[in-house]
């Protein structure tokens, strides 16, 4: 009986001092990069200067597209533009820019002061859109390929880093 | 007469319970989750812009006719379990939803197994 209780309690002892060992070795920071790999279901976001909509067939037709989501009151979206530019002269792929809950006056004001970078332009005037895509604020970023796959997701502005990470991949 | 009466009263309590549901879900939904850039603060506390997104997405599935479960697991779905405060079992969790159990059951036994070799002393 003794011998139980003994036992009992040495599994218990090193059950937790597993469940701490294996949790304090965890990243808890939060992100949500377990969208990597993920396929992108229903796209669906307005152009950004007509009442029509991007859908899932015209971002087949790029073999990878970068999901911006953007808007001229962030300040690390200014930031990151110039990479945006650079980007864009990629061949191999294509910027769909949102513009998020932001004033049509002022995203314009900022495209003309920084240059336009997208070749597709759409806006999520409410933000609902951004949820499809796990944006919990903004800059983010969205590497897909031709099947609408999640290849990367970048939070935050992008960095010289993404940018070469971005060209190997599209490469 | 009477008939018609009974109708329209079951008509009408039908019609505000239904009406009662619907915003105890939704402010429920707001409460089980989790306001992502926030400090431990849910959906329903937060008024920041994030949990203001979540709020319009809720109230739109919630009119698309989304169960609370479906919009929960929407949800899980874009952001990951941690928005969810109370996450569905599955293979990575369900040690945290049986174990107190266990530990319960197992507990009884030793304790029954104690008692009983005590009386037989």
């Amino acid at each position: 009986m003794q011998r139980l209780i003994k036992i009992t309690i040495l599994i218990i002892f090193f059950f937790i001092l597993g469940v701490f060992f294996i949790s304090l070795n965890k990243d808890t920071a939060y992100n949500t990069k377990t969208l990597v790999g993920k396929k992108i279901t229903k796209i669906n976001l307005e152009y950004f200067n007509e009442k029509k909509f991007y859908q899932n067939e015209d971002l087949k037709k790029n073999n990878f597209t970068l999901i911006n989501f953007w808007a001229s009151w962030c300040a690390p979206c200014r930031d990151e533009h110039p990479l945006l530019v650079e980007l864009s002269k990629e061949k191999n792929l294509k910027l769909l820019g949102v513009n998020y809950k932001d004033k049509k006056k002022q995203a314009k004001i900022f495209l003309n002061d920084l240059g336009n970078p997208y070749h597709f332009l759409a806006k999520d005037e409410f933000g609902k859109q951004s949820v499809n895509y796990g944006i919990y604020g903004i800059p983010e970023s969205i590497l897909i390929n031709n099947e609408l796959i999640v290849v990367k997701k970048f939070i935050g502005p992008l960095s010289f880093e993404d940018l070469k990470s971005i060209i190997k991949i599209i490469n | 007469m009477k008939f018609k009466f009974i109708l329209i009263i079951f008509i009408l309590n039908f019609t505000f319970l239904h009406g009662v549901e619907k915003i105890v879900n939704q402010n429920t939904i707001h409460k089980n989750l989790r306001c992502l850039v926030c400090q431990g603060q849910s959906i329903a506390d937060s008024n920041s812009d994030f949990a203001q997104t979540i709020k319009l997405v809720v109230k739109d599935l919630i009119e698309d006719g989304k169960t609370e479960d479906e919009i929960y697991s929407f949800m899980a779905d874009k952001y990951g379990e941690w928005i969810v405060f109370k996450p569905q079992v599955n293979k990575h969790n369900f040690m945290l939803w049986f174990l107190p159990y266990l530990a319960l059951i197992l507990g009884g036994i030793i304790i029954m197994l104690v008692i009983k070799k005590k009386k037989n002393l």
